[in-house]
């Protein structure tokens, strides 16, 4: 093996291995940024010794033993020692000297619970969003500052930023490392359902730039979604979101057409949707559902992506059941997104006109000013009764209105089509 | 990128011989890690090459073969589909993977690609296959 080829070894232990390595030390040291030091430092002794020595057999279990050695070194003989750092790095010490003969198995008993831990802290309310964002993709995604800043389109430094001022936020507030219980529980998981979410949608359909979608972030935030349902298997909610984004990523082949321009829901190809995918998520889906889930937002959204995912063909979409959903979603959180959607289901169940009357309320709505997708529905649904004209304003100003250069395309091409009097 | 790990049939799989309690053991403990790790796509073992058959192919003419057919090691026994970052993710949880092989004798894991939307340049034969939901997926 060349150094090349281990440092790229490396590279891939880290990834599997960081998460639960950081989340593990987390437990002992009390801070995250500190863990993460911790890990990093045993990163660069593995990239100096694996070389040489090739990669161990139990990769997970060196990083590890690594890090608790040079927690103990850093405790103690650090010039910030205090009489924590001193109490912490005699624990540490007792810990390995107490009768567990085999510390990593100790460690391994609570692994799930630490990474739990570490998935509620990095999401935690007290950060803002996108540090939110950047810490969980940082610690439990196992990816680098560098691949952070490409996905979001935004520079390095700026992510390197926000994950030092998110670790800074969680040690100044003193938040505790745990996984929260009771009422507060709910609020939180939340907030993690939440994240991944949105790391999620930022790929499905990236907000900027040149490209309709970045799949990569797609696949990250499955990944975490699929983690977090093995930690918490008992919580329709995760495995709602979990059924969502099986469902939704199992149209990503079909939503680009060869030259890489969007293609719709109704017109996409179902023969590339991915079976697999969608037998993953409509398991996960119906699991949620025998957990009692069935009323909870993200199993609702999952409901109706799956209507989508069992028709065969647009026409036999059960767009009674996906109207019952949305009205359900909007009497559970109402928002005029989500009466948008309701909405076009509306209109296919009735007709345009009957989507439209409600879709003509919402114009009036201050907060969905700006969002490219009311004048695109609203377009869309003049179009198919005739009124050319109007629709094409309103495709001109979604065009005017989205942020991404692929769809503006689209929606451009549409406008121009109901110019041409040429259906759209 | 997904990557589909190919477990080589043997002897003992071929004559139906179920693997030993320590290895079903070893092998559930490896596919809970993948799925703990958010990897695991799908798995499954395949029966014996006794309860298949080939259909071969000459020209215009298909000929049906019912198995067993001998070569063990041209067969496959199972397979485990993970999804991954890289490839060099790929092959450490591939060097994770426990010997399949029954009672520890000589086994062999095979590990290959699959095909990703990007894999293909543009080509309207391709196109083609793509609009049929052929070529790779992501």
């Amino acid at each position: 093996m060349t150094a090349t080829d281990t440092h790229r070894a490396i590279d891939a232990v880290w990834r599997i291995e960081s998460p639960r390595l950081i989340a593990g030390l987390a437990r002992i040291v009390r801070d995250v940024g500190l863990a993460e030091e911790l890990a990093q430092d045993a990163l660069v002794i593995a990239l100096e010794k694996w070389p040489g020595s090739g990669v161990p057999d139990n990769p997970g279990a060196w990083l590890m033993a690594t890090a608790k050695h040079r927690a103990i070194d850093l405790l103690r003989r650090g010039k910030r020692l205090e009489r924590k750092h001193e109490e912490l790095a005699r624990e540490i010490e007792a810990r390995q000297e107490t009768a567990v003969p085999d510390l990593d198995a100790a460690i391994d008993d609570d692994i799930g619970d630490d990474l739990l831990r570490l998935m509620f802290t990095a999401c935690h309310p007290v950060l803002s969003t996108e540090g939110r964002v950047a810490l969980t993709l940082r610690l439990l995604g196992g990816l680098t500052t560098g691949e952070i800043a490409r996905a979001f389109l935004v520079p390095e430094a700026t992510i390197a930023q926000r994950i030092v001022r998110a670790k800074r936020t969680l040690a100044e507030a003193r938040v505790p490392y745990e996984v929260p219980r009771g009422a507060d529980r709910a609020a939180r998981l939340s907030s993690v359902l939440e994240v991944i979410y949105l790391v999620y949608n930022e790929g499905y359909s990236a907000t900027a730039g040149d490209d309709w979608m970045r799949p990569a972030l797609c696949e990250d935030a499955l990944r975490l979604g699929r983690v977090l349902a093995e930690l918490t298997p008992r919580e329709p909610e995760v495995h709602g979101l979990v059924a969502l984004m099986e469902i939704q990523s199992s149209r990503l082949g079909a939503r680009t057409g060869a030259s890489g321009q969007p293609i719709l829901l109704l017109d996409q190809d179902r023969a590339r949707w991915d079976q697999l995918l969608i037998r993953r998520g409509l398991a996960a889906l119906a699991h949620a559902q025998e957990l009692g889930g069935a009323d909870g937002p993200y199993v609702l959204q999952a409901s109706i992506a799956a209507c989508h995912a069992r028709a065969r063909t647009p026409a036999e979409t059960d767009w009674a059941s996906i109207v019952g959903f949305y009205g359900a979603l909007a009497r559970l959180m109402p928002s005029p997104v989500v009466e948008l959607n309701r909405a076009v289901a509306l209109a296919m169940l009735f007709g345009p006109a009957a989507g439209l009357e409600i879709v003509d309320a919402l114009t009036s709505e201050p907060s969905l000013e700006g969002y490219h997708l009311l004048p695109s529905v609203r377009g869309d649904l003049l179009a198919k009764l005739g009124r050319s004209d109007e629709a094409r304003a309103e495709f001109e100003r979604a065009a005017s209105l989205t942020r991404n250069a692929r769809e503006r395309e689209l929606l451009l091409g549409r406008a121009g089509a109901c110019a041409r009097g040429s259906p759209t | 990128m997904r990557f589909m790990i190919i477990v080589k049939a043997t002897k003992d799989s071929e004559a139906g011989v179920m693997p030993e309690e320590k290895l079903i053991a070893a092998m559930a403990e490896y596919h809970e890690e993948l799925q703990k790790a958010g990897v695991l796509l799908d798995a499954s073992g395949l029966k014996p090459s006794s309860t298949g058959w080939r259909v071969k192919y000459s020209g215009g003419k298909r000929t049906t073969l019912d198995g067993p057919f001998t070569e063990a090691k041209e067969l496959i026994a199972g397979y485990t589909l993970i999804q991954v970052k890289s490839k060099e993710e790929a092959v450490e949880w591939a060097r994770r993977f426990p010997n399949p092989a029954v009672d520890g004798k000589e086994g062999e894991i095979e590990i290959r690609q699959l095909f990703e939307l990007e894999d293909f340049g543009p080509s309207e034969a391709v196109e083609r296959f793509r609009e049929m939901g052929i070529a790779g997926r992501k």
